[in-house]
Parts: structure tokens; sequence; C-alpha cells
């Protein structure tokens, strides 16, 4: 009831720090599809950067969101990006590597070599084979790494409000710093109900793009 | 016409050639199965026909043009290409496997539709139905055809085809079979077939090359395989039973006894009885005036029966046509208990019968070690 009256009071607040946190998260997001789904791709033709870059991604996820604000504020300084947006929307981009990355090779590797070979034996370039053979039958698990990109990428966000990102992060450590728990509810209500639509929404584009022939 | 001169391959790393001086001749126009267990080079073989796999060493010429001299893809849209119907796109409707081919030759989309309609007219599914469908809504014999009718999309004059029937159940495998050979019948393309199963290279294929560790055992008409293997090995593969496997080669009319002995319907019964117990006969063909097959009598329907043979005939249900093959006739002999099978025309004529003897003797005088000829087999006609 509190959360609902502090929503009433806070409105349009609480409006901005979510249209900041959807800011973030959709730059991060764009920008982690457009690097990690041409690296996947990549990585299938390369054994070992396949096996490199997946170490790496995989070293990346396990650093603390909140140690990796820390270790980018001395390298993004030297440019004088310390704090703020860009070092919020870089440390997404470097989280959702993994996901999108993973998911991206896998489902790629993961088509069946009979109808790769198909494709080839009937005069596919390697082109044409990647693009109208692997990636449509790639895609839903692309999209499943994408998804979970997104929905982790909208929690962390939350953390960045630490290095003066902003965002919905905002409440929840005003809150916490201010003992004040209608704020810090509020907070969290609204990135878990926002994870929730944007998974529901990729879920939707996921079923348009996802060809018929491949859902059951 | 394909022409391969001593082609080998060496897969890197290995010292034991995959497919070891390989050298053979398709005919325009005619099916050469390439058999024998796995792990022999008969895929490896075949996808050298279109360069999936790099040559080692040989030559393979299409129409008398080195295969290496193309451009690879080029050469592959040229070259009709059918796998197992995992091969079929799963995303992609019916439609767009079939075209997928003509599309990459940059085809216009009215031509496409034709096409894609003429090939599903071919195998007898309704465009309006399959078309839009995908390919986990078809049934596996479905999901096949539609894989061959797409390594044929753009009327390619040589396919390569590996084992395409493989995936499917015998009876289904059958037909498809039978459906293939009829649309060979009229299409006349020359073919390149990969099975493991000696049944099918023997039905299917004009020639047969039989492989072993890479290595061209025997090639030849399926015939000669049977008849004269030119080893131990060649007879192990296709089988102790290959006598047996004849009947599938042979055909109604090769073997049937012309003219069989019969009787008319309008014929007195007393008549039929006296003659047929004064030639040992017990059962006997009624025919009707037009010598189409309305049945047999034996000599117990006869025995005190006053009036026409037409009267008491009992009809003939099963019956073969002279151009299946002794295989089907046997079965259907089984299946009788008269021991016999009449061959009629498709206007019911009756052409000739065989029975459980002259089933024997052409199989046992046709296949011969010493490489024995066909046996003619006749019997003078006789009417009572």
């Amino acid at each position: 009831m509190e959360v609902y009256q502090f929503f009433i009071d806070n409105w349009q607040h609480a409006l901005a720090l979510a249209w900041q946190h959807v800011y973030i998260v959709t730059i991060a997001v764009v920008i982690a599809i457009g690097t990690g789904v041409p690296i996947g791709i990549w990585i299938t033709f390369n054994k070992r950067a396949a096996n490199i870059v997946l170490y790496l991604a995989g070293i990346i996820m396990t650093i603390p969101s909140i140690a990796l604000f820390g270790i980018m504020i001395p390298f993004l300084s030297v440019f004088g990006y310390g704090i703020g947006t860009v070092p919020a929307v870089v440390a997404l981009v470097l989280y959702s590597q993994l996901p999108i990355i993973r998911n991206t090779y896998a489902a790629i590797k993961n088509v069946d070599p009979n109808i790769i070979d198909a494709g080839r034996g009937m005069g596919m370039t390697g082109f044409q084979v990647l693009f109208k053979v692997q990636l449509p039958l790639a895609l839903s698990i692309i999209f499943a790494g994408v998804r979970v990109a997104v929905v982790m990428s909208i929690g962390i966000a939350a953390i960045a409000a630490y290095i003066g990102a902003g965002g919905l992060g905002h409440y929840i450590f005003m809150g916490i710093s201010q003992s004040h728990d209608s704020m810090i509810k509020a907070g969290a209500v609204i990135v878990a109900l926002m994870a929730i639509a944007v998974d529901y929404t990729f879920g939707m584009i996921e079923n348009r793009l996802v060809s018929k022939g491949l859902q059951s | 016409m394909i022409e391969l001169e001593r082609v080998t391959k060496i897969f890197p790393g290995s010292e034991i050639p995959a497919v070891d001086s390989v050298s053979l001749t398709v005919p325009n126009g005619e099916i050469c199965i390439l058999i024998g267990s796995s792990g022999c080079g008969k895929t490896t073989l075949m996808r050298m026909m279109n360069r999936l796999e790099p040559i080692t060493s040989g030559t393979i010429k299409i129409d008398g043009e080195n295969i290496l001299q193309k451009d690879v893809i080029d050469l592959r849209r040229h070259v009709g290409y059918a796998i197992q119907q995992i091969g079929l796109f799963p995303h992609m409707t019916v439609y767009e496997n079939i075209a997928t081919v003509p599309k990459l030759l940059g085809w216009d989309k009215k031509r496409i539709d034709e096409r894609v309609d003429e090939l599903l007219e071919l195998v007898k599914m309704p465009a309006e139905t399959f078309r839009g469908r995908y390919p986990r809504e078809l049934s596996g014999g479905q999901a096949q055809r539609i894989g061959v009718l797409r390594s044929m999309a753009t009327d390619p004059p040589l396919m390569l085809m590996d084992e395409p029937f493989g995936a499917i159940d015998p009876i289904n495998r059958e037909t498809l079979q039978d459906e293939f050979l009829k649309i060979q019948a009229k299409l006349k393309k020359t073919i390149v077939f990969v099975t493991h199963d000696i049944h099918e290279a023997i039905k299917m294929g004009d020639k047969v090359a039989l492989l072993d560790a890479g290595r061209l055992i025997q090639y030849g008409t399926p015939e000669e395989l049977l008849t004269y293997p030119k080893n131990q090995f060649v007879k192990d593969f296709v089988g102790a039973d290959r006598s047996l496997k004849r009947l599938d080669l042979l055909k109604v009319k090769d073997a049937m006894l012309t003219d069989p002995v019969h009787c008319h319907a309008d014929q007195s019964s007393e008549k039929v009885l006296e003659q047929m117990l004064s030639d040992g006969l017990n059962y006997l063909l009624v025919l009707d005036e037009e010598d189409r097959i309305k049945g047999y009598v034996n000599v117990d329907m006869l025995r005190g029966h006053k009036g026409v043979v037409g009267d008491v005939v009992h009809p003939m249900t099963i019956t073969v046509g002279p151009d299946q093959n002794l295989k089907d006739a046997l079965s259907k002999m089984l299946s009788f208990d008269l021991g016999i099978v009449v061959a009629v025309d498709d206007d019911e004529k009756v052409q000739g019968i065989l029975n459980t003897r002259t089933m024997v003797s052409v199989v046992g005088e046709t296949y011969d070690e010493r490489g024995g000829h066909w046996g003619k087999i006749t019997t003078g006609g006789k009417i009572i």
C-alpha cells in the first residue's frame, strides 16, 4: 500500500528514472547484439578463437558487477567517462556478451550437418548457407541468449546507479541509505515488471521471426 | 555421361585411401548404384562428383568436361543432389524447399510456381495442400518425395542421390522406389545412387558398382553381379539367397507358361470332367468367350453336375500382371492354395500361368554357376 502511495506521489520522477533505465539497457543491448552475434558467428569458423572468446566472456561474467563498475572508473576516466551512462553501458555490453556469443555459437554449431551439406550440395555459397540455412535455424536459440542478456541487463543496470548512471537503481540505493522501505520496493518492483515485460515482448518478436516450421 | 578415371581420395592425416583409384563410366540415362558396406567409400566417391569432397587424384568428367575446370557453385547448381529426408530445410515450406535451386539460379516467380506445382503433380501430392506445409508436417514418405523433387527442380541431367530412401519403412520404400522408377522411365536422367541395400541396388540399378575398402570390386548390371559374381566377396555381399533375389529382376512374362490348359464357361460340365479325369488334371482354368478369366473348377465341383461349367466356376480373385516381378507373383501364389497364379493383362485377358514348378525351374535354370543362359519354357497350349 505504501509502495502504491509512493508511486502516486512520485510518478513523474519514477517515470524519468525508468526512462533512464530503459535508455541505458537499450543502447547496451543493441551494441551487445551487434557485437555478440557476429562474434558468435565468426568463432564457428575458428575453434581456437572460439575457446579463447568463450573463456574470456565467461570470466567477465564472473566479475561481480559492482566490482566491474569500480574497475572501469580509472580506465574510462582517461577519456573523461569514469562515471555515468558510458561505463554503465560498457559494463552491460560486456556482461551481455557471454549469453549472446555462447548461444549464437552453439546454435550455429548445432545445425544438422546434413542440412548444411544439402545446402552446399545444391550450390549455395558459404554466405547463402549462413544466411538462408544456418541463421534461420539458429534463430530461436540466439533469441534465447538475447533474452537472457536483456533481462540480466535490466537487473544489473539497477546497480549502475551507484556510479551515477541514474535509472531505477537510484531508488534502491537511496532507499537503502535513507531506510526508506517503500522507495526500495518501488525501485525493485518497477525493475522486475520491466524485465518481465521486455522478456515477453522479445518472446513475441521471436515468434514472429522464427519460421513456423520450427515451432511446435 | 559421367566418367571417373582412377579417382582417389585420401583424407588428410590418413594413410589409407578412402577411395582407391576407381574408374567407371555411367552412360546417359542410366541409374548407377554405388553400393558397399559402411565405410567402403561409396558416399565419398559420390560427394567428389559435385566436389563436396576435394578429389585427391584422378579425374571426373561430366559430359566430357573435367569438373575441376568448372566453377564449383555453378557445377553444384546444375547437378541434382538429394540426401535422406533429413536434408530438407525444416524452416522452409515445401514450396521454398523445392524452389531453392531455381531461386539460386534466378528464375522468375511465375516459372518457379509452375515448376513446383508440376513436380508435386508428378508424385500425386496436391499442390494446394502441400505447397505451404513445413517438413515437420509431412510423413516420412512425403518428406522423402520432396527431397527427391527438390533435387530435380531445375531438371538437371545428372543427379546424385545419397540413400534417398534410406530412413523409411520397407513398405513405403517399395512404393517410393516404384514411383521413382516410373518417373525415371519418363525422364531418363543420369543418376548416381548410393545405397547399402542390395535389394534396392538390384531393383533400381541399371548398373551396380560394388565397392569395398575404397576399391571398385565389380561393376556391371545387377544381372551380372548375381549371375557372375567376380569373387567370394561379391558372392557374400549379394548374399547366399541371390537366386531368390533374381525373383526381383525377373518378370512374370519371362517365366509364365503361355497358353495354359483351360476350358470355356459355356462348355458342358460332364464333358470337361471326363477330359480332366482322362488327362489327370485336378483343376482347370475357366475363361469366358473373350478369353477373360472367369475362375477355375476342380473335379469335385464338376462331379455329378449337369449343365455348363460357368454355373459352378469358382472365381479367381488373385491374379498378377505380366510386368510384375516374380517375387510379387510368388507371394501371391503362396497366398493362394492352388499353388498357381494366373497372369492377366489390363483387360483381364489371360496371358499365362505360373506354378511352383515353373518358378523353381526358372530360378534354377537361370541361376547357374557356370554361367548358364535363360531356359525357354514352353508348354503346348491345350483346349479341352
